[in-house]
């Protein structure tokens, strides 16, 4: 909540994040990788919108582009729409039990992935193939483990 | 789970809403793709930001730089001294055959200086390490420890101890981007070294192949042939290796032979891999824009930038400053492929 979360939290669950994607990992491994930073980025909106907004997921986007070199703009537009989602809905999301939780963040991941396979086709260099989805599979399947962490730190 | 937030600021004036806020961000996301993908204007951005995020790389590239330390530092005497042996043994084989190779280099250079062709000479080398980090999975990418303070520029080709690695294409301040051989949306330019025949080889998405798909069932090629970078696009240097022929299946019924070839530089094992600077050959060679097989992926623009990546190289190696006058370097590679692919 915005009375318990401080910014501290904040930055450094983020950069935590983007160690986390960048940290090399055994080829298999790699294309399975969580979204860790849309995941913290859906956990914030949803447990504090008022500090870490649509700005907060813009710029964390953006520095996914950075760090992943991809296109500039591709997550982040990504990360704005998941962020969007997440915040119209946080009030309901945030009450409901944690599995079903982890479903909608399934829903989230797809649409953030379709996002990025809707632009890779746009732009031309579209690889298709169904392991792009797995990172979506397996986010879902981390939200609980994550969420119990992150809700230790913050929520006392 | 279940707790309430609330929100302290007043209900009047708390800013545009949610959806219009959304709005503004994604206009601002797709303004800044179209002039990523269009055009290079965002090179300052792109550089800026890769500097924000370079503390974080060499954060995560750090504990595999300190075990190699170690490593280094840990090897006892005896293996010390076996690898001495072993590298003046190798140093001497290579003394050996340069002995030749210089003979054959200034007589070739004075070969072709009679036929007004000058060769494409390294001028300047650096050796840049792959740090371990991970970039797309699906795409076949590294990230170098070198960047826009040691002189990269976008478009440079990169080689390894045993063949043609791959090129830049994304410079940073401290780091910069490389596009392997084998990435799916790279094409290197390339000639058959026994019988001289041109054609492209393009990267598969698989670290230990890459396609020649412009073969037509009769061309002089088999397993085994090695593979050239031809020079053309501009680019690659001539006459560095690319690969080896691994397959070669001709089927009547199709028009193009199904040609496949093993990179010979280790994409996947590498640690560290030399970056180029090199004068590419003044005399532009006649380029006839010819039209595609069908079986290439490929627009009109791309035909017509054919002339423009040379330019570039070129203005771009003299100064040793990266120039951004360049499409992106794929592009440069897939814009050579449409010129010379019909040329066998």
């Amino acid at each position: 909540m915005s009375s318990r979360t401080s910014y501290w939290q904040i930055l450094l669950t983020t950069a935590i994040a983007l160690l986390l994607t960048i940290v090399p990992l055994p080829q298999l491994l790699n294309f399975g990788r969580p979204d860790w930073m849309l995941l913290l980025v859906i956990y914030w909106s949803l447990n504090a919108p008022f500090m870490a907004g649509l700005m907060y997921a813009w710029g964390c986007g953006l520095l996914i582009d950075a760090l992943i070199g991809t296109l500039t703009g591709q997550h982040a537009l990504a990360y704005v729409l998941v962020a969007t989602l997440a915040q119209q809905f946080h009030l309901r999301i945030r009450v409901f039990p944690v599995l079903h939780q982890a479903f909608v963040v399934l829903l989230l991941l797809t649409v953030y992935h379709f996002m990025l396979f809707w632009i890779d086709g746009i732009v031309g260099t579209t690889l298709f193939s169904w392991i792009r989805w797995l990172p979506a599979l397996i986010g879902a399947l981390i939200w609980p483990f994550m969420v119990a962490v992150l809700d230790t730190s913050n929520r006392r | 789970m279940a707790s309430f937030g609330y929100d302290t600021r007043p209900i009047i004036g708390r800013g545009p809403s949610l959806v219009a806020r959304f709005l503004l961000f994604a206009a601002i996301s797709i303004a800044l793709m179209v002039a990523d993908h269009r055009n290079n204007y965002l090179d300052q951005v792109r550089n800026t930001l890769s500097a924000g995020v370079y503390p974080l790389q060499w954060l995560v590239d750090a504990p595999f730089r300190a075990s190699r330390w170690m490593n280094e530092s840990v090897t006892d005497r005896d293996q010390l001294r076996a690898e001495n042996t072993r590298l003046a043994t190798a140093l001497r084989d290579a003394q050996v055959k340069l002995q030749k190779f210089e003979a054959l280099t200034t007589e070739n250079q004075r070969l072709r200086e009679l036929g007004d062709a000058a060769d494409d000479v390294a001028s300047r080398r650096l050796i840049a390490q792959i740090m371990r980090v991970d970039l797309d999975p699906l795409r076949h990418r590294v990230l170098l420890n070198k960047g826009q303070s040691d002189g990269v520029f976008k478009g440079q080709p990169i080689l390894d101890a045993h063949g043609v690695f791959g090129q830049i294409t994304q410079v940073g301040r401290h780091t910069s981007e490389a596009l392997m051989i084998s990435d799916p949306e790279h094409a290197i330019p390339v000639r058959v070294n026994r019988s001289g025949l041109r054609t492209i080889a393009s990267g598969t998405g698989n670290l230990n192949k890459l396609e020649l798909p412009f073969l037509t069932g009769e061309a002089d090629i088999k397993v085994g042939d090695l593979l050239i970078a031809s020079g053309l696009g501009g680019v690659f240097p001539a006459g560095y290796p690319v690969g080896t022929v691994s397959k070669v299946e001709r089927n009547p019924a199709e028009t193009f032979a199904t040609v496949e070839a093993k990179p010979l530089a280790r994409l996947d094992s590498d640690y560290e891999v030399v970056l180029i600077w090199y004068q590419p050959p003044a005399v532009e060679p006649a380029i006839a824009p010819v039209t595609a097989p069908t079986a290439a992926p490929l627009s009109v623009e791309t035909l017509e930038s054919t002339i423009k990546p040379r330019a570039s190289a070129s203005s771009s190696s003299s100064s040793a400053t990266p120039t951004n006058t360049a499409n992106t370097a794929a592009a440069n590679a897939t814009s050579a492929s449409a010129s010379s692919s019909a040329t066998p």
